[in-house]
């Protein structure tokens, strides 16, 4: 059996903070003038993205080279998808090359469910699927935050999330990691992006607030995740138009300083500045924005580790 | 053809909704009709007859199922008539109405005598084509109503797709009026069901999963109970699934509109929870719903709201199933697990004896007003012999079908049809069919 990290839901809080002791520890190879170690010297991770992405993909690509691993990127223009072949196809065919870690993102929820089904010996990481998962990021989050409250920790936050939480695999992984470290979460938003339904059983009964109104939704929250709010949401008639939506939800400083004047402010990225977050926010002293991308790499450096590491140990055990 | 030898089935628990009969009676079947129920002893010593035991067994109406895909013409790699109707008999359906999304449609006298000669040819149950209601099933124009009811049509649908068009629906009901032929309707409002591929629900938000709401039924449901007040023509009601959509029709009934619904197995016995571990096999159309509709199909099917249990039997190969939940194919087989899966309900105490039979035999053949599904006198004589107390395993070997779609592969069922008699002809024999047990003869002499 290989592991694999599919998603935050089900992690315990012991889990998660074993990938973010081992990110800690990475985010020093980084800072080096030579950012390498051998760690995973002869060991392949394969990124299949079916979605386009810039920031993941390279982040992935990133932390398996420092790691000293045979990083091979396939993405969707070039890959065998667009001939017809199925997923389970793709990814048997990619397992008979032996990696040992299949990194994947998909535009359909669940397919690295599908895939780490479907394989035997190798790992999945789950690098967003479609609208339900992308435990990267929400660990990322996490390691950001805990840098920011070195002294008091992240356990016993106020966090809320803004905007297309309904369309977010970001805001998902992050809900089920912050209710594993006990802190208190709130999703704010228009009705037709953040419908009660998330407060009655999406992370079990009551688990979560929901609000429709802005300003009370961020009073008093210890940090503010602003969501990426896409165009499309507007032909699919769940916003009138952008300029509405920003005028109700836009996160300013001007509203920050009056009800919530000591938070932080994250996005998962990329911004749409003047539509989800203001310029002041995101360049301001608030924004932990650029923090959060130089963790990227660390957080996806640890996940890899300690995914590949433990298929080594379970062979060592085997063979010894 | 030489006239079959008559047949006495002696000594079985007789349960007929149509005639309320639930005790013990022996029956004569002769020249393909139910000629004889007596008390049992006085047809025993009927020498020129076979005798079949049926002590300790339960003697009912055949099975009709009002709503499965048989996938031919068109599809053959899934399903053909031929499998079709002996997966049929082999789950105690006498009768199955085949749907018109086959490729080509049913929209023409040509697709439905191919599709009753195959039947015939089949020599299993019996197959009765609904045709389209539009053509091509596209929703544009009107199906040739009376041809397709002169070549054998019993009923009409677009099934797989709602009929978007109110207008065309109304003209529709108006024709089928004068046939005095239901329009069995898959009610679906497209703008609001979206491409969901599940329930909308907290569950479909936890999964990231495309949510199909409850309403998107209800409001096509409610149109349709209107359109059927307007016309006074005949509707029936597609695998409902919401508890709301069960109300409605309680409600059309009470104001005596002509309307009658049908439930699937599946959505009574099966939570949307299934779909947790995006397990494509429990993907369906309609999707499966959380408990609040389960209750509300429940209290339905107690009350008499629910006519018909219809097993939407659609053969899917695997793999259509194989591929991402969004891309997978819907549906589920039905026919070889309805009967099982509606005594277990029976022996649960859900629902009685013969309301179970009611909803399995008679209620169906009111619905669309055939002349089967009893066991009166003089009638056609599609009966069959059930073993309440045989505890079985569902495994794909004992699939008939060509596909093997089914989540209820590895559970346990209790009861199974052991003879089917469709027409007098005896198809089923101790849980094989006669066809095989002949070859099988034929084989070992030669």
């Amino acid at each position: 059996m290989v592991d694999h990290l599919l998603g935050i839901q089900g992690l315990s809080k012991s889990e998660i903070y074993r990938y973010l002791d081992t990110a800690h520890s990475f985010v020093e190879v980084s800072e080096r003038d030579i950012k390498k170690v051998p760690t995973l010297r002869g060991k392949t991770i394969v990124n299949i993205f079916f979605e386009p992405s810039t920031r993941t993909l390279a982040s992935f690509d990133i932390a398996g080279k420092r790691l000293s691993a045979d990083t091979i990127n396939v993405s969707i223009g070039s890959s065998s998808v667009k001939k017809g072949e199925t997923l389970l196809d793709t990814v048997r065919t990619l397992e008979s090359m032996k990696p040992d870690v299949l990194v994947m993102r998909h535009s359909e929820s669940g397919a690295p469910h599908f895939a780490a089904r479907c394989l035997s010996n190798t790992s999945v990481v789950n690098a967003g699927d479609g609208q339900h998962e992308h435990p990267t990021q929400a660990l990322l989050d996490l390691l950001t935050m805990r840098q920011h409250f070195k002294g008091r920790g992240i356990e016993g936050l106020k966090i809320g999330y803004v905007g297309d939480v309904r369309h977010s695999r970001v805001a998902r992984s992050s809900v089920w990691a912050h209710l594993a470290l006990g802190n208190e979460v709130r999703l704010i938003g228009p009705k037709t992006l953040v419908p009660e339904d998330f407060a009655r059983g999406t992370f079990g009964p009551g688990m979560v607030q929901v609000f429709d109104q802005l300003e009370p939704g961020l009073e008093g929250l210890d940090v503010v995740v602003a969501l990426r709010m896409q165009l499309e949401r507007q032909e699919e008639h769940f916003v009138p138009n952008l300029d509405e939506y920003s005028r109700e939800y836009c996160i300013s400083e001007r509203l920050l300083s009056k009800v919530a004047p000591n938070s932080i402010v994250i996005h998962p990225g990329p911004m749409n500045r003047g539509t989800e977050i203001t310029s002041d926010v995101a360049d301001g002293p608030r924004s932990l924005i650029r923090q959060q991308v130089t963790n990227g790499v660390a957080v996806r450096m640890a996940v890899l580790y300690l995914l590949a590491r433990s298929v080594q140990s379970l062979e060592e055990v085997a063979h010894g | 053809m030489a006239k079959a030898k008559p047949v006495v089935i002696l000594g079985g628990k007789v349960i007929d909704a149509s005639s309320d009969r639930d005790g013990e009676f022996d029956i004569l079947i002769d020249d393909g009709k139910i000629a004889a129920i007596e008390k049992p002893g006085v047809l025993k010593s009927k020498a020129d007859a076979d005798h079949i035991d049926a002590t300790g067994q339960w003697v009912m109406p055949g099975c009709v199922d009002l709503h499965v895909h048989l996938r031919e013409p068109g599809e053959e790699w899934k399903e053909t008539i031929q499998t079709g109707a002996e997966a049929a008999a082999l789950g105690g359906y006498t009768s199955i109405c085949c749907m018109p999304n086959t490729k080509p449609a049913n929209d023409s006298p040509e697709v439905t005598r191919f599709i009753l000669e195959k039947a015939k040819a089949a020599g299993a149950s019996r197959v009765l084509p609904i045709g389209a209601i539009s053509m091509e099933r596209k929703g544009k124009q009107l199906a040739p109503y009376h041809e397709l009811a002169k070549a054998g049509c019993v009923a009409f649908s677009d099934d797989g797709d709602p009929v978007e068009d109110a207008g065309l629906m109304r003209r529709a009901l108006e024709w089928c009026l004068m046939l005095g032929l239901p329009l069995s309707c898959h009610e679906e409002d497209r703008n609001l069901s979206c491409g969901g591929c599940m329930n909308e629900s907290p569950l479909s938000l936890r999964l990231g999963l495309k949510g199909f709401p409850g309403v998107a039924e209800d409001v096509m449901i409610a149109r349709d109970i209107e359109l059927a007040r307007f016309t006074k023509g005949k509707v029936h009601i597609c695998h409902v699934s919401t508890a709301r959509g069960v109300e409605l029709i309680r409600r059309a009934k009470n104001d005596g509109i002509n309307i009658t619904c049908e439930v699937a197995p599946h959505h009574l016995l099966l939570n949307e929870c299934c779909v947790e571990t995006y397990d494509t096999s429990y993907k369906m159309m309609p999707p499966l719903k959380g408990d609040d509709d389960i209750a509300g199909l429940l209290d339905g099917l107690k009350d008499g709201t629910i006519d018909a249990i219809a097993s939407d039997h659609a053969p899917h190969h695997a793999d259509s199933k194989l591929v991402e939940f969004s891309r997978a194919t819907v549906g589920i087989l039905g026919l070889q697990t309805s009967l099982p899966l509606l005594m277990e309900m029976a022996a649960q105490g859900v629902i009685s004896r013969t309301r179970m039979v009611d909803l399995l035999c008679s209620g169906p053949c009111r619905s669309f007003g055939l002349d089967y599904g009893t066991l009166k006198i003089g009638r056609d004589a599609d009966v069959i012999v059930v073993d309440p107390a045989r505890t079985w395993t569902f495994s794909s070997d004992e699939i008939r079908s060509k596909s093997k779609n089914s989540p209820f592969i590895g559970r346990t069922l209790t009861g199974q049809a052991l003879h089917t008699f469709v027409g007098g002809r005896h198809v089923v024999s101790e849980g094989r069919l006669v066809s095989e047990l002949e070859n099988a003869v034929a084989a070992n002499s030669k």
